[in-house]
């Protein structure tokens, strides 16, 4: 069964998501980063899934939870390369993944990534705001 | 009056056949010319529908269908279970059951998703479900 | 077999009545930009393919095969026509105008009621069927070139222009319907992917009403917007557009709005800058959590 690389750059965790994968390739590939993320201490992690040309709920189920398990052992995930029309797919089907933050691409992404641990070491809420502005901002994805 | 052309059968009773069916499902939506975002409409609805027969009803089938319509060409898709059937139907379509919060079976996305939805279920038979997308 | 008779004629005669034919045609074909020889040329052809056509004792039918290649013949001839910006008389004159020359040819056979019944009217009904047919591919060929200048004004409508770096800016005319509002978030998904934009401008100035079908098209669009690491701004928004929306319901809370384009324009700079003075941040300004997409983002931090 094909493996997920993980790659490793500076303290960032690279994700690259090829396309259409079985469901048990995206569990394997959310317990490896969780205990990646225990061995290098990383504190962000990019998920590229710029190759992926459908997203259906597992998947957005996946990587939401990753984003939140990640959150809880101190790494911040952004996911980057949502297709257009795998976008549009997503918000019709009803998964807007709100609590996951997204970016264009890896660079971008990576830029987000920082801004992102800065607040967060700032004590800021984990996308910037304080704590009313974050309830009020958070809706369920 | 709508015309059926070719048909596809594939049986559906595992993970493989999921990832399959979707490539397949994929090439189809090509070959009639559906833009790329309709492509990945079906090809999503129908991951989807085949998750909910492997999780309630362990397999069943899928049909593919090429339609037309006086000038149109569209793609239809049944899936067919023996499974336990779904008791509500109106319930399991309204907006709540939403799968993000894995509660339910992902039909009003599918539904959201697609130009035709059907849904037939009887409690002990099993459950058949006809989309499709034109062109 | 006596079909032969005006078969017979017709060869005999042809270059009479080609030059007959052409000579009555000059004065209108020549007003659209047809030339003479082309004029000619084309006429010579129809007449080698009538001949032939007869030869091959086709029925003076439209739909039987052996009709096809003047049938074929005359659709291009419409087809050209139309788009020389012909009239439909003018396009059917193609036809008319030749049975005006060989119907006194065929006064011979006008002498007897046979004759006429067998020779002359078929050919007077072919005739007549062939122009009809120029009229019929004219109106085709009009259908034709209306839905691709149908097509070309979407496409116009629906502009997303990159107005300074990464920020894009969709200026929106006229009334939405589901497709139009369907086919704008496409293209600047699209567009944003191409140009790393970071904001995306809306501007409904020019939209005279949104339904609720529009109003979550909208949604839908800024939420695939965001997921692309973009922010949307919206702007123009009429005070009747406003009512509209509050009545449907449509929570628009979380999107940044701006009476104008230029105000908008404004916002979506500091934005895209991120660079905030005290007082920007206490006008609301909030800096862009999801982008930094342009590859010049200033990265100053306060």
């Amino acid at each position: 069964m094909e493996k997920i690389p993980i790659i490793k750059v500076g303290d960032t965790l690279l994700v690259s998501i090829q396309s259409d994968l079985q469901d048990q390739v995206a569990t394997t590939m959310q317990s490896d980063l969780l205990r990646k993320i225990e061995q290098t201490a990383a504190r962000g992690v990019i998920i590229d899934i710029s190759v992926v040309d459908i997203v259906d709920s597992f998947l957005g189920r996946v990587l939401a939870d990753t984003a939140s398990m990640a959150r809880l052992m101190n790494a911040v995930v952004v996911v980057v390369g949502i297709q257009p029309s795998v976008a549009i797919t997503l918000i019709e089907l009803g998964l807007e993944l709100k609590q996951i933050p997204t970016a264009l691409n890896v660079e971008s992404g990576l830029h987000l990534l920082r801004e992102k641990i800065e607040q967060q070491q700032n004590g800021a809420g984990s996308n910037g705001f304080g704590p009313e502005e974050e309830r009020a901002r958070n809706g369920h994805g | 009056m709508a015309m059926a052309n070719r048909t596809n059968r594939l049986s559906i009773s595992n993970e493989i056949d999921l990832v399959r069916a979707r490539q397949e499902v994929r090439v189809q939506a090509q070959a009639i010319g559906l833009s790329l975002v309709d492509q990945t409409r079906i090809t999503t609805a129908v991951s989807e529908l085949i998750r909910n027969m492997l999780k309630y009803a362990g397999g069943g089938t899928l049909e593919m269908e090429i339609v037309r319509n006086g000038i149109r060409n569209g793609l239809r898709i049944t899936c067919r279970d023996e499974g336990p059937g779904i008791p509500n139907v109106d319930l399991a379509m309204k907006e709540g059951y939403s799968t993000s919060n894995g509660l339910g079976l992902g039909l009003p996305g599918a539904k959201r998703l697609m130009d035709e939805f059907n849904i037939q279920s009887e409690v002990g038979k099993g459950t058949r479900v006809t989309i499709a997308k034109w062109r | 077999m006596k079909a032969q008779n005006f078969h017979d004629i017709l060869h005999k005669r042809k270059d009479e009545v080609l030059e007959s034919w052409v000579k009555q045609q000059i004065p209108i074909v020549g007003k659209r930009g047809v030339t003479p020889d082309e004029l000619r040329r084309q006429c010579a052809e129809f007449l080698d393919l009538l001949e032939s056509v007869m030869a091959r004792g086709a029925s003076f039918e439209l739909d039987d095969p052996k009709s096809a290649p003047i049938v074929e013949f005359l659709k291009a001839v419409s087809r050209e026509r139309v788009l020389k910006g012909f009239t439909p008389t003018e396009t059917a004159t193609f036809v008319f105008s030749l049975k005006s020359v060989v119907l006194p040819l065929l006064q011979p056979l006008a002498k007897s009621e046979e004759s006429f019944t067998s020779e002359v009217m078929p050919f007077s009904i072919l005739l007549d069927q062939l122009g009809l047919l120029t009229f019929d591919s004219y109106l085709d060929t009009r259908e034709e070139v209306i839905t691709r200048q149908n097509l070309d004004m979407a496409e116009l409508s629906t502009p997303v222009v990159k107005i300074w770096d990464g920020i894009l800016a969709l200026p929106l005319i006229g009334t939405l319907d589901s497709k139009r509002t369907m086919t704008v978030m496409e293209k600047l998904l699209q567009k944003i992917v191409e140009t790393t934009a970071s904001v995306a401008i809306l501007d409904i100035t020019g939209v005279p009403t949104v339904d609720t079908l529009v109003a979550n098209h909208i949604m839908k669009t800024v939420a695939a917007t965001r997921l692309l690491g973009a922010e949307v701004i919206i702007t123009g928004v009429s005070p009747a557009i406003a009512q509209t929306i509050v009545h449907l319901g449509v929570d628009l809370s979380g999107i940044q709005t701006r009476a104008t384009m230029a105000e908008g324009l404004k916002l979506a700079l500091r934005m895209t800058k991120q660079q905030l003075t005290d007082e920007q941040r206490r006008d609301g300004v909030q800096p862009l959590e999801k982008g930094a997409q342009t590859a010049n983002a200033q990265k100053g931090r306060s």
